[in-house]
């Protein structure tokens, strides 16, 4: 994928990656062998027809390759930028084992980008069906990320009425106030949910479900005669360690909420403030991770250093991302664990000291086990710090549902291929359901999940 | 969109609005506060819900404007919108039964957010004592209302401009060391008022409840931004609190967070005020 020069896009938060030109994506397209069998699809989680829509791209026909992925991925200009390709289609992909796989993600973004540009250049807008819902029932939806987004779009194309609720003044989740701009442009989350909308679905912002309406009477109300729950994976954790609440320590999502939900970036244009130090240690190495990094550069920081306690092969961050935070000049501090942030007289973050880690005996997610070098302490100068260690299942709701069974680590329990969860007429599926994953996956835990609504519905009709 | 229908002047700079919003008013209860966003540019904050009418579908909210975004509240007339209202958040005040006597400690706009904790320790039938305080006579807020409530009011200002001059540590010792009896304190205020309140009624072992006002974005648990250190341990004031064990929280921490933007505010309202 051709990129902008590491210089130059440091320092702006547009968009790194430029995609394909035509050319360039036909050419890609006439190396795909259109294999029978299409190992392809069945490493993507929604089944993308992705030998399908190729073909249709070397045609030239781009509007149609479009609807052709619509088909399966209701978000394929998100997914063909986020989508952790090389551990899914493209792994799969015939291609991979002799080399160079087909570059699938940047086709689904090529096609997904001409296709909304062809409409535009067309004048034509998103406009909302003005279709009836062919059933009666209504359901309602918690959550408007890519879970929510996927199974509202669904359960509106099988012909209900949905309503969408949203805690945040925005739509999109962690496609919101998560990936920044310059992975994800919000344009083109705007443009998304603008489709979503058109199929006839409801959104209502400012709604937190369990606080603003109580889930239970929802539901026993019979004004909803199901409800998917997609509240995400939204609390932060910390490290507990000494320092942790001192000026200058974010957590990634407080982080990366400033910047890009309420674009602190566009600070004083834009009134909510983010103070980012000359340098600055972000600590973890996910794609949060990266995403805060490359964040706290084009704020300006001098020097930004990933802090990660194991070795650069267990570095759980897409490689992509890696490789272009590497270019971009942040540094990498490895078996590296932070034992605690030193202030300053006014109670700002200085420095934060270190200890050195070496790899151990494996643990038991298989991962060599990293342990402290005794006497290795030493300090990192910086100013800010920011914790991006993970997040757990956001608590706002599940916390305020009578009989919703949830699992050990807070995320709802669910009991078929569905997402069905304890509570009769309740599914549940994404970041909540199985702690934080992917985009794509958390689609098709939407999807699958207006399935099962669907046919629990159809067959409650059936019945009556 | 969220429309103010009610706009008044209490004090100088210190508003009363009252905003639609029909589902948070019909759950809000005494504790509880929202997150409003003026504008598409603007700011998160949060602002207690000092009283609301779930019939009419309203809150009240009573604005003191300090900065940028409470300046840009309060500049709205009636008929105007607000772009965003989230609510209601926090863990509602659990109002004890047990309590027969009540001694309210407000200062400043504090008063806003301890009226709904008096209205529902009335209804229980508590007896309570207020003592409020202001910097000065013109900016007492809200005391027709806190008289209404309470069955003592004692008034304090820093000037002497009206009732005894000095600080509300002052009465509050006084009562307690004449040996008043009184099952619970609640202290509302800025941060340093709670804690010299939090400081003499612990030296007479008064539990005393305390409302915290860290800075928040979300207000849901999501970012943890406003984390305080209760008994050593960090906690979200957005969703464990606002309230808290006043005996508990590290108040000197509190302060230090809620200044760490205190430049750039002045940056952006300077800017705002005299052009980029
Ligand atoms: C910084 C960052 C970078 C990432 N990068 C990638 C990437 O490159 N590729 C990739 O595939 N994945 C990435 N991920 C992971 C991916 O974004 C998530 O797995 C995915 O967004 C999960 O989707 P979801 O719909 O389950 O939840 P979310 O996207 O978390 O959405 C949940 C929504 O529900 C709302 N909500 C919560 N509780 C309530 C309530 N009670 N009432 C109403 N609304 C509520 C929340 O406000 C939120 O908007 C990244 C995540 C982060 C944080
Ligand atoms: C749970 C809660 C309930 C609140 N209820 C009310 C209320 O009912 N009425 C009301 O007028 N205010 C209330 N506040 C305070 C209000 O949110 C802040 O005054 C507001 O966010 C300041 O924004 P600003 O842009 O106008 O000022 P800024 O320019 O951001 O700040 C102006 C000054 O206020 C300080 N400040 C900023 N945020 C806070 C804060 N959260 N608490 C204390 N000082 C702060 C700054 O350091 C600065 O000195 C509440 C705060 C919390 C956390
Ligand atoms: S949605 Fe993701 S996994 Fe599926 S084909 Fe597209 S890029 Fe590949
Ligand atoms: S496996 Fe690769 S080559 Fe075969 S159809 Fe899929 S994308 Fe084309
Ligand atoms: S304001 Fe974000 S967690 Fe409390």
């Amino acid at each position: 994928m051709p990129r902008r020069d590491p210089n130059e896009r440091s320092t702006d938060f547009k968009e790194v990656a430029l995609g394909l030109d035509p050319e360039m994506a036909i050419a890609e397209a006439e190396r795909c062998l259109n294999c029978r069998h299409r190992p392809c699809v069945s490493g993507c989680p929604v089944e993308v027809p992705i030998p399908e829509f190729i073909q249709l791209v070397l045609q030239g026909d781009f509007e149609a390759a479009d609807a052709k992925i619509k088909e399966k991925n209701s978000l394929p200009a998100v997914c063909g930028r986020v989508c952790p390709q090389e551990t899914q289609c493209e792994q799969v992909c015939v291609l991979a084992r002799r080399g160079q796989p087909i570059a699938i993600g940047m086709l689904e973004r090529f096609v997904a980008d001409q296709a909304s540009a062809a409409k535009k250049a067309r004048g034509e807008t998103a406009e909302r069906s003005q279709d009836k819902p062919k059933y009666k029932e209504r359901i309602a939806v918690i959550g408007s990320g890519p879970a929510g987004l996927t199974c509202a779009a669904d359960l509106a194309a099988y012909g209900y009425e949905v309503d969408i609720f949203e805690a945040l003044h925005d739509t999109g989740g962690v496609l919101r106030y998560g990936i920044p701009e310059f992975r994800l442009p919000k344009s083109i989350v705007d443009e998304e949910v603008e489709y979503v909308k058109s199929l006839g679905v409801n959104i209502y912002t400012n709604v937190a479900v369990g606080l603003t309406l109580d889930f239970n009477e929802m539901l026993s109300s019979g004004k909803y005669a199901a409800a998917f729950i997609g509240t995400g994976a939204g609390l932060p954790y910390f490290l507990n360690i000494p320092g942790e609440n001192l000026n200058g320590v974010y957590s990634a999502n407080e982080f990366l909420t400033r910047a890009n939900l309420m674009k602190a970036y566009l600070f004083p244009e834009y009134d909510t403030p983010i103070k980012v130090g000359r340098r600055v240690a972000v600590i973890g190495a996910g794609n949060v991770a990266m995403d805060a990094a490359r964040v706290a550069l084009r704020l300006g920081a001098e020097e930004v250093t990933i802090v990660y306690r194991r070795s650069r092969e267990e570095m759980p961050a897409r490689h992509e991302e890696i490789e272009n935070a590497e270019e971009e000049g942040i540094k990498f501090q490895l078996l590296t664990n932070p034992a605690r942030i030193l202030g300053d007289e006014k109670f700002r973050v200085r420095a934060m000291e270190c200890v050195r880690m070496q790899l151990g005996e494996p643990d038991s997610s298989g991962r060599r086990r990293p342990v402290e070098i005794p006497g290795s302490l030493f300090t990192l100068e910086v100013e800010t710090v920011i914790v991006a260690v993970g997040q757990g299942a956001n608590p706002m709701l599940t916390t305020r549902v009578d009989g919703l069974e949830l699992n050990k680590w807070g995320n709802i329990a669910t009991f078929d291929e569905y997402g069905a969860t304890s509570l009769p007429g309740v599914w549940a599926g994404g970041d909540i359901t199985t702690g934080a994953s992917t985009v794509i996956s958390a689609m098709g835990a939407g999807k699958r999940a207006a399935q099962g609504i669907h046919q629990w519905l159809t067959a409650k009709r059936e019945e009556a | 969109m969220y429309k103010v229908l009610e706009k008044d002047l209490l004090a100088e700079n210190i508003y009363r609005m009252v905003i639609e919003a029909p589902l948070t008013a019909a759950k809000a209860r005494a504790g509880n506060f929202v997150i409003v966003r003026v504008s598409e540019v603007g700011e998160r904050i949060p602002l207690t819900i000092s009283n609301s009418d779930p019939e009419r579908g309203t809150l009240t909210l009573i604005i003191q404007a300090v900065g940028k975004s409470t300046k840009d509240l309060v500049k709205l007339e009636v008929g105007d919108a607000v772009r965003d209202v989230l609510g209601p958040l926090g863990t509602a005040t659990e109002i004890d039964e047990n309590v027969k006597r009540l001694v309210a400690v407000m200062g400043g706009i504090g008063t806003a957010p301890m009226l709904p904790l008096l209205r529902a320790y009335r209804k229980k039938g508590a007896e309570i004592v207020s003592i409020m305080g202001a910097r000065s006579q013109d900016l007492l807020i809200l005391r027709d209302e806190v008289e209404s409530l309470s069955d003592q009011v004692i008034i304090v200002t820093d000037d002497g401009s009206f009732g005894e001059k000095g600080l509300v540590t002052d009465p509050l010792r006084r009562l307690l060391e004449q040996g008043e009896k009184f099952d619970l304190a609640i202290a509302i205020g800025p941060a340093r008022m709670m804690q010299a309140a939090c400081k003499v009624t612990k030296e007479f072992d008064l539990p005393t409840l305390v409302s915290l006002n860290s800075i928040m974005i979300d207000g849901t648990g999501m970012c943890g931004g406003c984390r305080v250190s209760i008994n050593g341990e960090t906690r979200f004031a957005c969703v464990d609190g606002p309230d808290f064990d006043g005996h508990a929280v590290n108040f000197d921490e509190l302060v230090l967070r809620q200044g760490y933007y205190r430049d750039q505010e002045e940056h952006a309202e300077a800017c705002k005020t005299y052009g980029r």
